[in-house]
């Protein structure tokens, strides 16, 4: 526990960070004493990660001084960083499969003499730094690759403490861990602050943070809202309060009729993937809005991607139409009239270089072509009736896909669906990337879509959005279907609430 | 979880040998052995008055001798991420410019010289282009292959350079033996031991894995990848340089035709070897391996007086196979 007396180890004022389009980071300030367990709060997109990739040098600010022992530090690089003290855990491994666990732990600032590694001295020092983990089965030697997910994070952890830092940053390390697992993870910061070590705790899961945090900082929108509450007495609403609420309401459209009479689409039995989610069950109906909501990593897209055939249930099924679909087969799933949004459109959906004429009519292509010739002139036509459909812009099929806007974007692939006759949409974070004033317009069209006839599973990170545009929510935490209500029934801190009380204690 | 538990389980004690290969990091290479031993079963059968003859075991090692020294540089280049098509190419130039009448005029030793700088100079335009430049290694190394065979052919005029009697010492390399092996076996040893401890025992080696593994993870760990790149590409260069050296004294000539295709050889060589084509994973040992069965197959096809056609399909099939069987290696963790 830091002392209220004692001055700030590292200060970070008026943090601003610019990428194209995004202000990530607008204005944060961050204070953190030495031996304390500070948490950093926040939804997803307030700006957490790119704020401990400035403190570990990863990014360069535009603006704001970061101070560390009162010194102002300009880190150039990650090594700059980590040279003044600061070690990150970073969410996303940030380890090399083909190297071994000692390897890892010491790349870049490896044990060696005049440029020959010292491999003893190595992997005696990482078999040390396993035992105080509470890990030492794991052998120095084994390939990191070969390690389970919890084995990867033990070794992550280890590269961390390797640094003999002063500021520890974990970006969510309790993510893939285990009950027995995070009581561990907690017995080594409480080791690391009793030595000095200051350490910025990431993790959504308030319960945690009430167990091993001494003071909490949040984030919202890029701007730090609140710097200095106590991790163990302030109540939860006044955390979520904080967390919540925008500067820009989106303008949602009004919701559907009730859908209590018309046919049922699809049906989710029971589905389970095993160490992803289990039991899951739920129907939509034609005209229906359904949305998943729910922490990244608690299964969402997993569940989407079985849906759709991308990956091969464990157990249960999924009906279209009262009939079973074949699990594992995005085929079927296509032929049984399912549309995938996916999440990285420009990856997995759009040909950037293409024609937006071109990017529509890609997976119908088959209604042109007379014995192997595209018939262009229909192609044209019915590419121009969609852009007309949903308000395309600007509306000329012959334009590059890529010089569209994020919004515009994601018409294009609801376009190339719609052509097909969709039955089933499913919409993965649809409005990431897309800035804010197109959004309005996109909740349009997807509402537009449901008056059609049309049932739409959507998910999304941003609870408001679940909750403006969806008919129902289904809450998912930790691969389990939680709650289900209709939109009208819940407001966004208690979704928040029952995504983020951690079950891990 | 199950995570957890499985985490908690002691590893298998490995017994005494199986420790020893797995400490080198080379198990993995047992398939590679077996079909040398068989490749060699096959000779010893087919011609029992040829194959087993020193001059034959000598005339396969001399010849595993120029795509050998290559490989090293390949294997480094592929393992850090990369592609080096240009290696053939270069080991050309370097042989041309050695033989030059202006070179010549210095003697063996800046001979030698000339080939190496000639090499790693060109390997070092390959990194800049590809680091800096921000090309391609793909494209890159297929400019300058393309533009180095061109060089080559401009500064011989497309005619083959005669070694001068003066210089015989670079011819040397080959005629002198030393245990009954002639001298550039020695440097394709020494050329391979240095990359093995280079690759293996040095932080220059370890990073290499890590460039080409994962380079996010590389940068985060405080890597400076643009240097690395660059330097692996040089590396290389500086090997077709030394190749270059061996080529020209097994023939005796510098010329524009030397090398033609090793790329292809040498890449196949490293892949059969265990090295992934994406980076990141890969042995040294393997790749040794790979060239000298390559050379076998060569080697037996000539002895058994079959076609080339028949060795380079021969050639194709081995690479499917062995990457096929190394796919389902890599499935099934040891």
């Amino acid at each position: 526990m830091g002392q209220a007396t004692s001055p700030p180890l590292l200060r970070m004022r008026g943090i601003v960070k610019q990428f194209p389009g995004v202000r990530a980071l607008d204005g944060v300030d961050l204070e953190v004493r030495a031996g304390e367990v500070h948490c950093l709060l926040g939804q997803n997109g307030a700006g957490k990660s790119t704020l401990i990739k400035v403190l570990a040098g990863a990014h360069r600010p535009d603006q704001g001084e970061i101070e560390l022992d009162g010194e102002p530090q300009r880190f150039a690089d990650p090594t700059a960083a980590m040279r003044a003290g600061i070690a990150t855990i970073y969410q996303e491994l940030d380890l090399v499969a083909g190297l071994s666990v000692a390897d890892n732990i010491f790349l870049g600032h490896e044990r060696a003499r005049w440029g020959f590694t010292r491999r003893g001295e190595g992997e005696k020092a990482a078999r040390e730094l396993m035992g105080r983990l509470g890990h030492p089965e794991i052998p120095p030697r084994r390939e990191v690759g070969r390690l389970p997910a919890a084995g990867q994070q033990v070794v992550s952890m280890a590269r961390a403490l390797s640094h003999d830092a002063r500021l520890i940053v974990m970006d969510e390390p309790s993510a893939a861990l285990a009950h027995d697992e995070v009581e561990n993870l907690f017995r080594i910061i409480r080791e690391l602050t009793a030595a000095g070590v200051a350490v910025v705790y990431i993790s959504h899961r308030l319960a945690e943070i009430r167990e091993i945090g001494d003071r909490v900082t949040v984030l919202k929108d890029g701007r730090s809202v609140a710097g200095n509450l106590p991790a163990r007495t302030t109540p939860t609403s006044q955390v979520v309060a904080l967390m919540t609420g925008r500067d820009v309401e989106y303008a949602f459209p009004d919701p559907g009729e009730p859908a209590d009479d018309r046919a049922e689409v699809l049906r989710v039995e029971n589905l389970s993937l095993k160490g992803a989610f289990e039991n899951v069950s739920f129907s939509i109906r034609g005209g229906e809005i359904v949305g998943l909501a729910g922490l990244v990593g608690a299964g969402r897209s997993e569940i989407l991607e079985t849906i759709y055939g991308a990956r091969r249930p464990t157990s249960g099924r999924v009906l279209m139409e009262g009939r079973p679909v074949r699990p594992g087969d995005t085929g079927a799933a296509v032929r049984r009239g399912m549309g995938l949004a996916p999440e990285e459109r420009k990856s997995q959906a759009l040909l950037l270089n293409e024609t937006v004429a071109a990017n529509i009519s890609l997976a119908g292509l088959g209604r042109y072509a007379k014995a192997g010739w595209l018939d262009r002139r229909r192609e044209q036509a019915d590419a121009h009736a969609q852009i007309e459909a949903l308000d395309i812009r600007p509306a000329d099929p012959r334009r590059q896909v890529k010089t569209l806007s994020g919004g515009n974007q994601q018409k294009v692939i609801l376009a190339r669906w719609l052509l097909n006759g969709r039955k089933l949409l499913i919409l993965d974070e649809p409005t990431r990337g897309v800035d804010v004033g197109a959004r309005a317009e996109l909740y349009g069209v997807v509402r537009r879509l449901a008056n059609q006839g049309i049932a739409v599973l959507l998910v999304s990170s941003e609870v408001p959005e679940v909750l403006g545009l969806a008919d129902r929510v289904l809450v998912i935490r930790e691969g389990h279907l939680i709650h289900e209500a209709p939109a009208s029934e819940l407001d966004e801190s208690r979704v928040l609430n029952m995504i983020m009380e951690g079950s891990a204690l | 979880m199950s995570d957890a538990t499985s985490l908690k389980k002691a590893p298998a004690p490995a017994n005494g040998t199986r420790r020893v290969w797995q400490g080198m990091g080379e198990v993995r290479h047992v398939g590679l052995v077996v079909a040398l031993v068989l490749l060699a079963i096959v000779g010893l059968i087919t011609e029992p008055d040829n194959f087993a003859t020193s001059s034959n075991v000598v005339g396969i090692l001399a010849l595993a001798s120029t795509i050998g020294v290559i490989t090293v540089g390949m294997t480094f280049v592929i393992i850090g991420g990369g592609i080096d098509l240009s290696v053939g190419a270069l080991m050309a130039l370097a042989s041309v410019w050695a033989t030059t009448v202006a070179t010549q005029s210095y003697g063996p030793w800046v001979m030698a010289l000339c080939a190496i700088l000639v090499g790693a100079g060109a390997g070092l335009v390959n990194g800049l282009l590809i680091s800096y430049g921000r090309l391609v290694p793909f494209i890159a190394t297929l400019a300058m292959l393309v533009a180095a065979r061109g060089l080559a052919q401009r500064m011989s005029d497309r005619k083959t350079q005669l070694i001068r009697p003066e210089n015989d010492a670079i011819e040397a390399l080959s005629t002198t033996k030393v245990l009954g092996l002639p001298l550039v076996v020695f440097i394709f040893a020494a050329v391979a031991v240095a990359g093995w401890v280079l690759l293996n025992r040095t932080t220059f080696g370890r990073r290499t894995f890590a460039v080409g593994g994962n380079p996010e993870a590389a940068r985060l760990a405080g890597i400076n990848i643009r240097r690395h790149t660059l330097a692996l590409y040089a590396l290389s260069g500086l090997c077709c340089g030394i190749a270059a050296i061996i080529i020209m004294a097994r023939t005796t000539t510098g010329s524009s035709t030397h090398g033609d295709l090793y790329e292809l050889d040498a890449i196949a060589a490293v892949i059969i070897g265990g090295t992934l084509l994406t980076g990141g994973r890969g042995t040294l040992l393997g790749s040794i391996l790979g060239v000298l069965v390559f050379t076998l197959i060569t080697n037996l096809f000539i002895l058994n007086g079959l076609q080339t056609s028949d060795q380079l399909i021969a050639k194709g099939v081995i690479i499917v196979i062995a990457v096929l069987l190394q796919r389902r290696g890599l499935r099934t963790p040891t």
